[in-house]
């Protein structure tokens, strides 16, 4: 498949649904969307375009919390990486996890350090926090600042 | 007679690893291999904290870790010495403002000694066990 | 938080009343299930890395793991380069591939080692980390270190390798050609270890990609990804070499593709070496500041790829470092691998993996029907062992 597709392909798939899309051609493209979409976006990349899933980063901002799904097109040198943006109150998202088997843990850390719920994954404990971590204090939100 | 007499020979070490980013670790058990070989002195690496003079500790302490290292320092027999390995064992090192970071030892239980380095060589590890086995 | 990587630690010792890193749970000789709980090494780097300046996060994630020691540094740098648009001097880019790639030498051998240890070959394991030293000697000749290197910083490398330095390197190589070509041959010839490690823990090509495994793991599973043939960085697209993959997925295939990585290596090594003769010039760029946005960053370490994700917004600290580490996607595999094989070979499959050993070494078996803790790491190492011998005692041969 020349390289021109893939691009192009996710382009149409998605349509209307991206909400922005910055790319730094030709190796890196970061595409927003709205999180009622990343289900059957991430089908489409995963399991249609064959991509193979990297990881999920949990960024908190002042605006929202954004979460970033990695997606690498590894013959081709491209990673493309589909974000949505989740408000503060209500942060939360459908979990791909039934989807990709690969996205289960990050899921449970992103959920447990930044305070996100992802709605419908099959194993939602702890992964990395002691079990006498206080419930609600997110390590990865601006708030908390380091030991002094 | 100072009663840590009995283990000036042949002292038998355990190792545990908190939190640590395992460099410590493997240059300890360099100490094993046929380079260093460490077991020509009769100092064995054993399999419990029940059977131990002496224990290597490296890592930052995590917090999930803390209960077990507080456990394994009860479990084992008086006379018993603690020699912290490396960076993060002796301060905490790089970790030393992690949120996750409880340590370093010497909060958690009483240190003899300090190793540091990052990591330490295995000739450094061999010095600082000798020093503190003639310091006895 | 990342796990880390390796640590081989001959003591297991038996706690009772601990959540332990690999429950499995067993009815008889067979394993049914497998849980595993992980966050004992969580240091909460990611936090630290955003109260760094870029230059000094390359030596906070430099100790995430040990082994793995350069291949956080490179993806860090290949982050932040991608961010700000850097392009590293060529001199740059043979010394970031020599030294990443005697890392990897150094990496399989140790898991060599450790494997003999887990069947039962302690005399394998004791050879194999002998020959492991000369590599640590040339990192300490070049970097001034054993492990540990910084080596790297953003715009290319801190130091540079000598001219004079380098026919020691290219003997060290000739060396580590000739002991590694006589472990491969020892391993692949042997009826013992062909017994023993193959037809074991096989993951198959579906689940390789459904859990997203790395490395070794997923080339052995006939699924052709390696970080410097699908992105290429550094010199790994100046030079020539082959991505080794298998097919048939089991504890064989894994350990076959690793020794075969290491001629690769060597390979590699060799040609930037000489390269490293003709190209002269600075070995960084001079990076003044870094411009608000995002990078990404990734590697090929030992075990796989892993991953850097950077943003910045203009200062000079991070606002964001998320880290993800290879062993992170190929732990989760146990739950395909680890079920239906017997307990004697749990340990063997868990080691295969390549995944942190101070937490194979917590690990429990639990009674199906009784709900009862039976086994622990030393029991199912003291199994593992008794299943080679049983196997030498069949073919008629005395253990190594």
């Amino acid at each position: 498949m020349a390289k021109q597709d893939i691009i192009k392909e996710i382009k149409e798939k998605l349509g209307k649904k991206i909400v922005k899309w910055e790319e730094k051609p030709p190796k890196r493209y970061y595409i927003t969307i709205a999180r009622d979409d990343i289900l059957e976006a991430a089908n489409f990349v995963f399991k249609k375009q064959k991509a193979r899933f990297i990881t999920e980063s949990g960024v908190d901002t002042p605006l929202s919390i954004e979460i970033l799904y990695h997606f690498s097109f590894d013959g081709l040198s491209k990673i493309v990486t589909l974000k949505v943006l989740l408000p503060k109150d209500g942060c939360e998202v459908e979990s791909i996890a039934s989807l990709i088997p690969g996205a289960s843990w990050i899921e449970r850390e992103v959920a447990e350090l930044l305070g996100v719920k992802f709605l419908n994954h099959p194993d939602p404990r702890r992964l990395l926090l002691a079990e006498d971590w206080p419930e609600g204090e997110f390590p990865l939100r601006q708030k908390i600042r380091e030991n002094q | 007679m100072n009663k840590l007499w009995a283990l000036k020979k042949s002292i038998w070490v355990y190792h545990v690893s908190s939190g640590s980013c395992n460099n410590c670790d493997i240059e300890i058990l360099d100490c094993l291999t046929p380079k260093f070989d460490l077991e020509r002195f009769g100092i064995l690496l054993v399999g419990s904290a029940r059977h131990a003079d002496v224990i290597l500790a490296t890592g930052a302490v995590t917090r999930k870790a803390l209960p077990r290292i507080k456990r394994v320092y009860e479990q084992m027999p008086q006379p018993k010495l603690v020699i912290a390995v490396g960076g993060c064992a002796c301060s905490g090192g790089i970790f030393k403002n992690g949120y996750n970071i409880v340590g370093p030892y010497d909060k958690i239980i009483p240190v003899t000694a300090y190793i540091p380095g990052c990591p330490p060589k295995p000739e450094a590890i061999i010095d600082g066990v000798v020093k503190v086995i003639n310091s006895l | 938080m990342n796990r880390k990587t390796i640590i081989p630690i001959g003591p297991y010792h038996p706690l009772q009343e601990e959540p332990e890193f690999f429950e499995l749970e067993v009815e008889g000789e067979k394993v049914i299930d497998i849980n595993v709980h992980i966050g004992y090494n969580h240091r909460s780097i990611e936090k630290i890395a955003e109260s760094k300046t870029f230059d000094q996060m390359v030596f906070l994630v430099e100790r995430i793991c040990g082994i793995c020691s350069t291949s956080h540094p490179i993806a860090n740098c290949n982050a932040v380069e991608d961010l700000a648009g850097i392009e590293i001097p060529e001199r740059a880019k043979y010394i970031r591939s020599i030294v990443g790639e005697l890392e990897r030498i150094h990496s399989h051998l140790l898991w060599a080692g450790l494997a003999g240890h887990f069947i039962g070959y302690n005399t394998l394991w004791m050879w194999i980390w002998k020959y492991r030293e000369p590599i640590l000697e040339i990192f300490e000749a070049i970097t001034g270190n054993r492990n540990h290197y910084a080596m790297m910083i953003p715009g290319g490398v801190r130091r540079d390798i000598k001219e004079e330095d380098i026919p020691f390197l290219l003997k060290g190589m000739d060396e580590a050609e000739r002991k590694i070509e006589m472990v491969t041959k020892a391993a692949l010839d042997d009826p013992v270890l062909a017994a023993r490690l193959k037809g074991i823990g096989v993951l198959s090509r579906e689940d390789a990609i459904n859990y997203c495994a790395l490395g070794p793991v997923a080339r052995a599973s006939g699924v052709a990804i390696d970080v410097r043939k699908d992105d290429p960085y550094a010199a790994y697209d100046l030079v020539d070499w082959q991505v080794i993959t298998r097919e048939e997925g089991d504890v064989f295939a894994k350990t076959v593709v690793r020794l075969l990585e290491c001629f690769e290596s060597i390979k590699i090594i060799r040609q930037c070496l000489k390269m490293l003769r003709t190209v002269k010039g600075e070995i960084a760029a001079k990076v003044k500041e870094i411009p608000p946005g995002e990078g990404i960053g990734h590697h090929e370490a030992p075990r796989g790829e892993v991953f850097h994700y950077v943003r910045s917004d203009g200062s000079n600290r991070p606002v964001r470092l998320k880290v993800r580490a290879p062993t992170y996607e190929n732990l989760p595999t146990c739950k395909a691998t680890v079920p239906g094989e017997s307990i004697a070979d749990a340990t063997l499959i868990l080691a295969a993996i390549d995944p942190c050993y101070c937490c194979t070494e917590r690990i429990v078996t639990i009674n199906k029907r009784t709900g009862q803790r039976e086994l622990n790491g030393q029991d199912l190492l003291r199994l593992s062992r008794k299943k080679t011998e049983k196997i030498c005692k069949n073919i008629g041969r005395r253990n190594v």
